[in-house]
Parts: structure tokens; sequence; C-alpha cells
């Protein structure tokens, strides 16, 4: 099967998952990025590497955070952009996903970042540029259902590698809403692919998907349990139309069995690190005193980011 | 209309009802089988078939939603279909005898493939309240059915089949529950989990078996289960089975050849509903096919490309199968090394009886809806070799082996590959 992500000679023609993606790309990745960290605290923050192409941020699901980062980023190559609220427009008037694509691209689209409610709609975009003969033309996932958020993943290893260097001696745990979670999809793939010694998931049953050992975790349902000797905690984002349902009796309980509160981070190496994709819940995941804490990393995630992203951006239109 | 006499030469005849397999002529006159072998009295064909090569068989039994009736039919007797149940979820739904009466006319109209309406269990399928039964049945209705839709509440379910094992009628059921399938758009599985789709719980479907077992029990009625999916699902139906209730099951060509895995990158043409399941679940269908535990049908479901070109999510699920009905039991058979005849068996005989009509049989004196085909004849699928409204296969591409050269019902040439 031809793996959409990858033109004929391996190179990265879009980016859609962190699944499937060797080693390398993610590596090359991530050095790209460094490059870029010091172009954000420039006077004049901008290269040219992107200049006189288009991006177009297509968003079919709310997002300010995520869009303004790519915004930044393909500003700061000197590409244009431009941001579509796509849910406000055209599909409310009954046009197709991949209607409005052709109209993109006849208005000389060069990439697409694209957000989507269902899950591989970027997929399904990459296969139809594919199909007519524009693979020119490059995607960029940027979350899509509950399958990947490849650009979050990245700048999450960015983070660690940041900070501890050598993905090979650490214990990782993924905390929370695990079933609903594109961030920890990715984050999972690409610590694998990165040769974490140990990934870790941490979760009641109703929020943890079936059969997740199998993508090369240990399952823990005891934060305790789960957090002991660990050198990297991602704490997820719980949703608040998951709070009180049939997934979890109330956003009390949860905090009490699942927040990251500065007592049980202390059963985590001493050293660890706190990461969050954001926007965060005070009190419902996490605890404000670990959340502003000396151990948290998260303003660090956002500015990261930042760097990532123009570096996949750079990669693809080079390829 | 007048039917010919026609005798049709050289070819292996294959009746699985009665276990004969030899070469012979089969003679037909007035629209029946005349005689097998030998040439009945007095008879002059006005037409001859040559089948030299040739597998004679009785013609196909399936089941299949009728969007298009000509379309359907005519994409029906040239996969060698020669009888077909349409479930009642049509628009309007089949709840009232006129509405049945309608479509059987249309289709005798057309001199096609037969078709055999299956009614609403309950009116407007909505699981409430019971449907006129008996006048259903008196309109050409063989059994009664929810399609896909559910019955909430289990009372309706009991009275419903309390009601159809009165007069003897059979039901249908396509055994997944509602609220555990909710949402759900894959197996929940490793796959699913992976490409963030949400699951199907096997759970969904041996619940539902599980409730309409009992049911039946309880009834006495005749219960068929559309559409299993499972591994568990299949050994709750065998074992009902050797306890001797009276029920009968059927698997989909799709879901005898592929897995969830064939989803791969979010392909909607894997999307189904039931969903392909494990490699496990897949080989206990196959395992149960072969051991006439269970019937195979195609699942026919024609979605148009609108209808695939979308977020995996969002697809409509099913594919077309009426023309790969018959070269997909044949490649079942050959990998499972099932005899030609058991797998005929699963597609003639054995959907016949389930469905209690006179068909499935190519015996003397029975109805003459034969299908010849040339069982060795490779063939590729493609958009063009398609007759269905809509091309919409998980198997486009695939390399065939068996095609239908001829078709009758009736006595009558209805398909004619030549």
């Amino acid at each position: 099967m031809r793996n959409p992500q990858l033109n004929a000679n391996g190179e990265l023609n879009h980016l859609l998952s962190i699944d499937g993606l060797p080693r390398e790309v993610l590596t090359h990745i991530l050095d790209t990025a460094s490059s870029f960290l010091e172009v954000s605290d420039r006077d004049v923050k901008k290269v040219p590497l992107l200049r006189g192409k288009s991006v177009f941020n297509v968003f079919f699901e709310n997002s300010t955070r995520t869009r303004t980062t790519f915004e930044i980023a393909a500003k700061r190559l000197s590409a244009d952009v431009i941001n579509l609220d796509v849910q406000r427009s055209s599909t409310s008037k009954g046009e197709t996903l991949l209607d409005t694509v052709d109209n993109l691209v006849s208005m000389h689209a060069d990439m697409f970042v694209v957000r989507h409610a269902s899950s591989g709609a970027p997929y399904l975009i990459a296969e139809h540029l594919h199909r007519t003969g524009r693979d020119d033309v490059h995607v960029v996932n940027a979350g899509d259902g509950r399958h990947a958020h490849p650009t979050q993943g990245l700048l999450d290893m960015y983070t660690i590698r940041h900070f501890k260097k050598d993905f090979s001696n650490l214990t990782v745990a993924v905390v929370g809403d695990i079933l609903h979670s594109r961030v920890a999809r990715s984050d999972i793939q690409a610590l694998g692919t990165l040769g974490a010694a140990e990934i870790r998931a941490i979760g009641p049953q109703t929020l943890l998907p079936t059969a997740i050992e199998r993508m090369g975790v240990r399952v823990f349902h005891d934060m305790r349990e789960g957090l002991k000797g660990c050198d990297v905690v991602i704490m997820l984002r719980l949703q608040n139309e998951r709070m009180n349902g049939a997934l979890l009796p109330s956003a009390g309980e949860y905090f009490k069995c699942y927040g990251l509160t500065p007592e049980v981070l202390a059963l985590a190496k001493p050293d660890a690190i706190v990461m969050h994709p954001g926007p965060m819940n005070r009190g419902v995941e996490i605890h404000s005193e670990v959340a502003d804490g000396p151990q948290a990393v998260i303003l660090s995630q956002v500015t990261f980011g930042i760097a990532v992203r123009m570096a996949v951006m750079s990669i693809l239109a080079g390829n | 209309m007048h039917e010919q006499n026609i005798q049709i030469k050289n070819g292996r005849v294959i009746d699985p009802k009665s276990g004969f397999d030899a070469l012979a002529d089969v003679f037909i006159s007035a629209g029946r089988v005349a005689g097998i072998g030998e040439a009945p009295a007095g008879f002059t064909a006005e037409q001859t078939i040559d089948a030299s090569g040739l597998v004679v068989c009785p013609g196909l039994i399936d089941s299949s939603r009728l969007p298009g009736l000509e379309t359907e039919l005519s994409a029906a007797v040239a996969g060698g279909v020669t009888a077909l149940s349409c479930p009642p979820d049509t628009k309007p739904p089949l709840d009232e005898p006129g509405l049945v009466e309608r479509l059987v006319r249309r289709a005798e109209s057309l001199g096609l493939a037969r078709v055999y309406p299956v009614g609403a269990l309950t009116m407007q399928l909505a699981g409430e309240k019971l449907s006129e039964m008996n006048h259903l049945s008196r309109a050409g209705c063989i059994a009664f059915s929810q399609a896909k839709q559910p019955v909430f509440d289990t009372q309706v379910l009991l009275r419903a089949m309390q009601y159809a094992a009165t007069f003897d009628y059979p039901i249908r059921l396509n055994p997944q529950d509602h609220y555990l399938a909710r949402d759900g758009v894959a197996h929940d599985g490793e796959v699913a989990s992976r490409l963030g789709l949400s699951g199907i719980p096997v759970c969904a479907e041996t619940v539902a078996i599980s409730t309409a077992l009992q049911l039946a029990q309880e009834t006495g009625v005749r219960l068929h289960l559309s559409r299993l999916s499972s591994a568990a699902g299949i050994e709750l139906v065998r074992e009902a089975q050797q306890r001797g209730i009276k029920v009968t099951c059927d698997v989909s060509i799709n879901h005898l050849h592929l897995t969830d895995n064939d989803i791969g990158y979010f392909d909607t043409h894997a999307c189904f509903d039931p969903p392909l399941r494990s490699g496990r679940d897949r080989d206990a269908l196959r395992k149960a096919a072969a051991e006439g535990v269970a019937a195979i049908c195609s699942d026919h479901t024609p979605v148009d490309e609108d209808g695939k070109q979308l977020p995996f999510g969002e697809a409509k699920p099913g594919a077309i199968g009426l023309e790969l009905l018959l070269p997909l039991t044949l490649k079942w058979a050959e990998e499972e090394d099932v005899p030609l005849a058991t797998a005929l068996a699963r597609i003639s005989c054995d959907p016949a009886v389930i469905l209690g009509i006179e068909a499935g049989e190519l015996a003397v004196g029975r109805p003459a809806d034969v299908c010849v085909f040339d069982p060795a004849e490779p063939w590729r699928v493609v958009p063009t070799a398609l007759r269905s409204q809509c091309k919409n296969t998980p198997f486009m591409g695939y390399e065939m082996t068996g095609r239908v050269r001829t078709t009758l019902v009736g006595g009558r040439v209805v398909f004619d590959a030549a």
C-alpha cells in the first residue's frame, strides 16, 4: 500500500500522521526546528524560505490557538497566509470537503493546513490531490478527529529532547482522556519511533482505547503506580462534555483519581518534566501549583511549537 | 410469454440439494426442468446452449436492497442470481400490502430475477406497533424483518415473534445492539484505536444475538440472523442450532474475505455495517460457512461516489456484490478446500430453505432457474464490467476466477454473456 505521506523518493510530501514515518524523518524535522528557534529571537523575525507561496489554513473545526501558531510559523517563513473559517462558509452551504479543496487549489494554494472533526479527513484530501495530479500541493494535518495531531506530537518530542536529550532511557507517562485524544496517539507513536524506553498510558478504562497496549504502551489505571519513576508526564485536556456522563461521574472524582497534584508528582523522578498540550483545565486534570511550578514546561512547548511548524512547512515546500 | 424448449448441452450439472454432480444435458420445457441426462419423450430443442467446460447449477439466491429495480435486477442476473429477497427498508418501508404488491408487479414486469419481498415487522419499522403480517403475507411477503432498524422495546420484539410464530412466518434480524454500536464506524480493535475511529464492539452483536435467541426459544419462531460479523456471534448461533433452536444465519462475501486491516489509510470502501472485524473473526466466519452453520450472501449495497468520497466516519457503509457473489464464493471455497457443490449450496439451496421458497434446486419438475458459469474464466473487477448502478466495492481491480455465462429464470434466458 502506498504511504500517502511520502513521495516516490521516500521524502515527506504531506504530514498527516506520525504513524508510518521513519525515525530519520522525525529526527530531520526536529533538527530543522532547532535551526529555526533563533529566528524568533531576531529583530526581523523572518526568513524567505516560503516567499511567494500561499498557505491556506483550512479549519473545519474551531481553533484559535493552533491556527495562530501555524499562521505565525508560515509568516516567519515569508509565506502569504490565508485563513479560512470553513465551518461558517462553504460547508454550511452544502459544499463537500473535496469541492472546497478543488476551489482552493484553483486559487493556487501551495499548502493546506487542515483541521477537521473527522478522523482521516486530511488523508482524503491528500488522496484526492494525488488522484487529480496535484501532488505539488502539500497537506499538513492540524488535527483530525481523534486520529492525529502530528505537529503537536513533534513539538512534544522537541520539548522532551530539549530537556532530556536522549529518548532511549526515558519513561514517559501519558495521562487522561487518551480515547478521544489525537495528541496522545501522535505522542505515543512518536515516542515509539524515537525509541523511548517505556511509554505508559494512565487513565480509567472508559478513557482508554481498546487494545491500546498494541500501540506499545503499558497501561495503568492507578495514577500513583503509573507515575512512579517517570521522566516525563504528559497531561491531556479533559473536554467539558466528557466530565459528567457515561464516561466519568464528575470532574471532582476525576481530579481526585487522575489529577496531577504536587503530591502525586512527587512520585515521579525529581527532575521529571510536566507537559500539557493546552488549553489546561486547572483543577480538573492539573493542579495550579503544578501548572505554574518549576517542573512544568508548558510554555516552552508553545514556543517550540512555532519552530517545529516552520520546520515542517519548509521541509514540505522543499520536497 | 412463450417459453422455448431449451437444451443445455454437455455441462457439468451440479445440484447441491440432491448431490447430483455429473456431465449431463439439461432439458427445459414450459419453464421447468423437464429432464436431466435423458430427454423427456417427444422433446425437441428450440434452442441449445453449449455448456462444454461449464458448470450448470441452480440459479443463485441472494438478498439485496433494490434502489433502482431495473439496474440492480440486471446486475443480479449477470451474477447468476435468479431470486432475491428484498428487505423492507424501502422508501416508504414495506408495511402495507399495496406497496408489496406494487414491488412484486414491477419486478415481474421486468422479467429478470424473481423478487421476494420481506415485510416490515413493525409499522414504519419504528419498533412499536406490529405490522399486518397476515395481510402482508397474502400480498407476497415471505418473511418479516426490521432491516437495520432497532426494536428498542424487547416486549414488542417478543410479541412480534409470538405473532409471526402463530402463522409460522420466518423472522429475519440484523443483530446489532443500537446503543452499543452508537456512533461506531469500525470494529472496536487495534485498527480503530490507531486510526481514532469510534469502535463497534463485538458485544454489540452478541448482546443482540443472545436476546434474539432467547426470544426465539421462548416463542418457537423461525429466526434468521443476517450478516454476522464475529467469531463470538457465530459461536452463539452454532450452540443454539445444536440445542435445536430454529435459527439460521448468513455472512457476507465481504466479511469472508476482508478484515479491519483492509481499512488501510481510511479507505471508505472498507466501511461496512456491521464492520469488518479481526482476522480471527473472519476465519471463524469462513469456517462456519464451510460447515454449513451459515449461508453466504452478497449484502449488495449500492452507494454512489458522493457517499464514499467522505471522511471514513461520515461515509455510507456497504458495497455492491450481486456480480461478485459467485466468484468470491468460489475464491473462498478454493482457499478453504470446500467442494464446489458445497460452496454452491451456500448460495443456492441453503438460502432458499431459509427463505422458504421453491428455488435453489436443479431437479426435474422444478422451475428452470439456472446459472451456467465458467469456473475457470479469469476477469478483473473494473467499473465497466459491473452492471449495478453504483461501482462501490473494495474488490475493485481484483482478479476474479469464475464468471457467469448464461442465466435462465423460469426457462427463459435473462442473461447471456456472449
